[in-house]
């Protein structure tokens, strides 16, 4: 269950590492999932059920959340139909806790079922994923919460940003309205 | 020696026995994990044994209990799918069918169609892994980086 390094070539830019934990009781899926992270330049957490996936998470009560912090997860991507917990289940636990609701869930199944689809997107889902997943899936889903993670932190630069360019824009007008 | 290993390959897929699904797993490797696919396959043998057992325990129960042997053939289905076993992933399609209609015959005969696949592309994978490993290390196909 140790969070393993990135692969070979990550290294570019600096560009943030995104820490995925991956849900599914399929031991050839968990090495598959596993493998598609990695060479999607993400750190991966693979574990074999929903509630080591909970207890991964603190959601069990036993962890504090300062070493939490630490391993902070940016996506969960569940398979759906596991023994015990469900990945919809666990779906639920997540976005029903304060603390861990704004972390992205992806659900993965090999069964294409409409009912099944809306039911997770409804209780927040980001994505409903079928099996087997691919590669081009992954990259897309990283690049998709890069995206949000990035807005996140570049929120407040743009709001100063704005600031600043409604200033200047302000100042434009008053030039180019003589000219006209 | 590339050569034969290509053809060997291209059979595997041209008989059937192999889909796209085995195609994106060689995509996945590369020199820092050279042998990705015959690991993956590997694991799949050694869970096929055990998710197999269960089958046949279930099929031996009197009644039979059509909800397990579904979800047994779920998993079974889901791994053989993982690794592009198409045959198997049809004939397990088929036992899932039977579970739904309740037909325990239809299921054992359908399973023994499972199990003979699935041997049979045991076999093809070994032998064509050993050659592989004979025929020397092998340009991967490309991944987009």
């Amino acid at each position: 269950m140790a969070v393993d390094e990135m692969g070979g070539d990550c290294s570019s830019s600096g560009a943030q590492e995104l820490h995925v934990l991956a849900v599914d009781d399929s031991l050839v899926d968990r090495k598959v999932i596993e493998r598609l992270l990695k060479i999607s330049c993400c750190k991966v957490t693979a574990v074999e059920s929903g509630s080591r996936a909970l207890q991964y998470l603190g959601l069990d009560g036993e962890r504090s959340s300062v070493e939490f912090d630490e391993l902070k997860v940016n996506l969960i991507m569940t398979d759906y139909s596991m023994p015990g917990m469900t990945g919809f289940e666990l779906l639920k636990k997540i976005k029903g806790s304060s603390r861990l609701r704004e972390i992205p869930v992806v659900i993965m199944s090999s069964e294409n079922v409409l009912a099944r689809i809306d039911r997770c997107l409804e209780e927040g889902a980001e994505e409903f994923l079928v099996k087997p997943v691919k590669l081009s899936d992954v990259e897309r889903l990283r690049d998709f919460i890069l995206r949000g993670e990035d807005k996140n932190k570049t929120e407040i630069t743009r709001k100063r940003k704005t600031c600043d360019d409604s200033f200047f824009a302000t100042l434009g007008i008053f030039t180019i309205i003589p000219q006209m | 020696m590339q050569r034969q290993l290509a053809n060997m390959k291209q059979s595997l897929f041209d008989q059937g026995y192999l889909d796209e699904q085995f195609i994106q797993l060689e995509e996945l490797q590369d020199d820092t994990n050279p042998n990705f696919v015959e690991e993956v396959v590997t694991l799949y043998y050694r869970d096929s044994v055990r998710l197999i057992q269960n089958i046949e325990h279930a099929l031996d129960k009197n009644p039979l209990d059509f909800a397990k042997l579904d979800s047994h053939m779920h998993q079974f289905k889901g791994s053989s799918s993982s690794i592009g076993a198409r045959k198997v992933k049809i004939e397990c399609t088929q036992f899932r069918e039977y579970c739904r209609a309740g037909n325990g015959e239809g299921c054992k005969r359908t399973f023994q169609q499972v199990k003979k696949e699935y041997a049979t592309l045991k076999k093809k994978l070994e032998a064509y892994f050993q050659f592989a490993r004979q025929a020397g290390p092998v340009e991967k196909a490309c991944r987009p980086k």
